[in-house]
């Protein structure tokens, strides 16, 4: 078979030549109309307005009641590039991600993906648009109560109708791109945290995204499954030709694979640009990120009260003799 | 004082938005259950979670309900010599209250809370926003099989139910006690009507099912995706759906056995 990596590229065209076997030509001629109509094969759907970048964030406001999340935020994802979106926690890079997904609609502003404006489209529209993006959720987010096949599987046989032996054939090929073809018919909570994640970036690959879109996809994985899902990120956006969007605050791992970088604080997109620029942009706010120091314009010390009024020293001091020197 | 008068108004507030969003939950329910009867199987898979894996536990309850029953039945009545109508007191009792009434107690903390504490968990776990952004709709694919499954189990359950409990009053009344087999159960069959009897309480389990499953699963996808939150609901599934059975019943009951 293919080497790892490469089964996921090039499946569009070794289909038909790898269906050939027995007797499942027939089945791919009889399903090749059908197949055609859907988001399965990037190909096969092209984009109905060829802009440059895919996904064009304009002066993007948003805010919950009347606490600001985002303001006037500005972004463009060109496309077939891995681009990453930085930033502390609570800076606002996954609500930036779910106005990205349509889960939310931004307070002003306009989202633009491949041409169209999410904020004018309805429920269906946006299922429309989903269907055509993956995404990797944080911990995987894996369906417990189906195999690691059944995952795989699950957005095939809810969207394509397409029969179970080339369900079949699918699913071992995303499986067989992470490296888990042997793994398929274990259970959720039998695999660790690094497998689950590559099950999960199997399963959002499923239908071949237009976009990935990766919720913090390195946190709280051990080293080498960082680094294999690291470069899971890159190798599947350059063999798929998908566009890539990566939130993470993992600097070292991301600014190796991405491409460009946009470092969020505070709601603002404060500094932009690739990843030798943001390591060496003297910015304070950046180089504190990108270097991860403690001290620095991110202050360590949640904002609290000085700290002897929090030890109750003053009254103490008060009723001490006057003149009493007490020790520092 | 002034706080004091503010929480009680938030509370409020706070009781009728819940409503709101049920109403609109079970309104979304039934319109996305589509899905669900165009691909049976779904049903059928909650139907083995919800019904065949609550079959234990209602039928052994059944069997010692009717077992009690059998016992203070022959009991009481005894003392009026009119022993040979324990078949109709067993029947009567259990097809018109014990069986739609108890069984949906019991669906509601075998059941109900394991829908709550299942939905609640996919939740805590975003694997319904995981499905929503494959654009697959979780009201239709998760949440309206399980409610067609519990409001087709229901009945069936309760059913089952009654009828181990006669079972469990025959074993108690004639097999060991000696009442007459005959006027057991010619006098039962001859008290119980079909339309009176069975159908209203075949009515009732149907309206209980659709008030537990309902609850449960409400609370399950309106649940805290935390821990602590995850348990509240589940503890309020089986409280409010308990409270929900009883009340339902009062007022079925008081409607259909009027004349009576």
């Amino acid at each position: 078979m293919t080497a790892p990596g490469q089964g996921v590229g090039t499946h569009q065209r070794a289909m038909p030549s790898g269906a050939s076997g027995k007797d499942r030509s027939g089945v791919w001629l009889h399903c090749q109309s059908r197949l055609e109509s859907l988001p399965l094969f990037p190909a096969a759907t092209a984009a109905p307005v060829a802009t440059e970048s895919l996904i064009e964030i304009k002066d993007v406001n948003f805010a919950y009641a009347e606490r600001p999340i985002l303001t006037g935020i500005n972004m463009t994802i060109p496309r077939g590039k891995v681009v990453a979106l930085m930033g502390i926690s609570g800076s606002g890079k996954t609500t930036l991600l779910r106005l990205m997904g349509g889960v939310m609609k931004p307070t002003t502003g306009e989202v633009w993906i491949n041409g169209e404006c999410t904020s004018k489209l309805d429920t269906q529209g946006i299922y429309r648009m989903r269907r055509r993006m993956g995404m990797l959720f944080q911990f995987g987010a894996l369906f417990t109560d189906l195999s690691v096949y059944d995952n795989v599987a699950f957005q095939m046989r809810e969207h394509t109708g397409l029969p179970e032996s080339m369900i079949r054939d699918l699913v071992m090929m995303k499986l067989h791109a992470v490296g888990l073809r042997g793994a398929h018919k274990l259970m959720p909570a039998e695999l660790s945290g690094g497998m689950a994640r590559r099950v999960a970036l199997a399963r959002a690959i499923a239908l071949d995204p237009m976009i990935m879109m990766y919720d913090e996809p390195f946190t709280g994985l051990d080293p080498i499954s960082l680094g294999v899902i690291a470069n899971l990120v890159r190798e599947l956006n350059d063999t798929l030709g998908t566009t890539s969007l990566v939130v993470t605050h993992d600097v070292q791992e991301a600014l190796d694979v991405v491409d460009y970088v946009y470092y969020l604080s505070d709601g603002k997109m404060m500094a932009h640009g690739t990843p030798e620029e943001m390591r060496a942009n003297k910015d304070p706010l950046v180089y504190q990120f990108v270097h991860g120091e403690a001290e620095g314009p991110v202050a360590y010390q949640y904002p609290s009260k000085d700290f002897s009024v929090d030890l109750k020293l003053g009254a103490r001091r008060e009723a001490s003799p006057p003149g009493g020197r007490r020790a520092a | 004082m002034l706080p004091s008068i503010r929480s009680i108004g938030a509370n409020a507030i706070d009781v009728v938005l819940r409503l709101g969003y049920a109403a609109r939950f079970i309104g979304l329910t039934l319109a996305h259950s589509g899905t669900s009867f165009a691909r049976p199987r779904l049903i059928i898979r909650e139907l083995y979670y919800t019904g065949v894996l609550s079959l234990i536990i209602i039928l052994v309850s059944g069997l010692f309900v009717g077992m009690v029953l059998g016992l203070q039945g022959y009991q009481t009545l005894t003392t009026y010599g009119s022993e040979s109508a324990l078949g109709v007191l067993v029947a009567l009792s259990l097809v018109r209250e014990l069986g739609p009434v108890v069984s949906a107690l019991l669906f509601a903390s075998r059941a109900g809370s394991a829908m709550t504490a299942e939905i609640g968990l996919m939740k805590a776990t975003e694997q319904l926003s995981a499905m929503e952004m494959m654009a697959v709709d979780p009201i239709a694919r998760v949440v309206a099989p399980r409610f067609w499954a519990g409001v087709i189990s229901m009945p069936l359950l309760a059913a089952m139910f009654s009828a181990m409990g006669i079972f469990g009053g025959y074993v108690i009344g004639v097999v060991l006690i000696g009442v007459d087999e005959g006027s057991f159960w010619s006098q039962m069959q001859g008290a119980v009507d079909v339309r009176e009897d069975i159908v209203n309480g075949v009515i009732k389990s149907f309206v209980f099912g659709v008030a537990v499953t309902w609850i449960a699963l409400f609370e399950g996808y309106d649940a805290p995706p935390t821990a602590e939150g995850v348990s509240g609901a589940t503890t309020r599934t089986v409280v409010t759906s308990s409270l929900a059975i009883l009340g339902l019943d009062f007022i079925l009951t008081s409607f259909m056995f009027r004349g009576m």
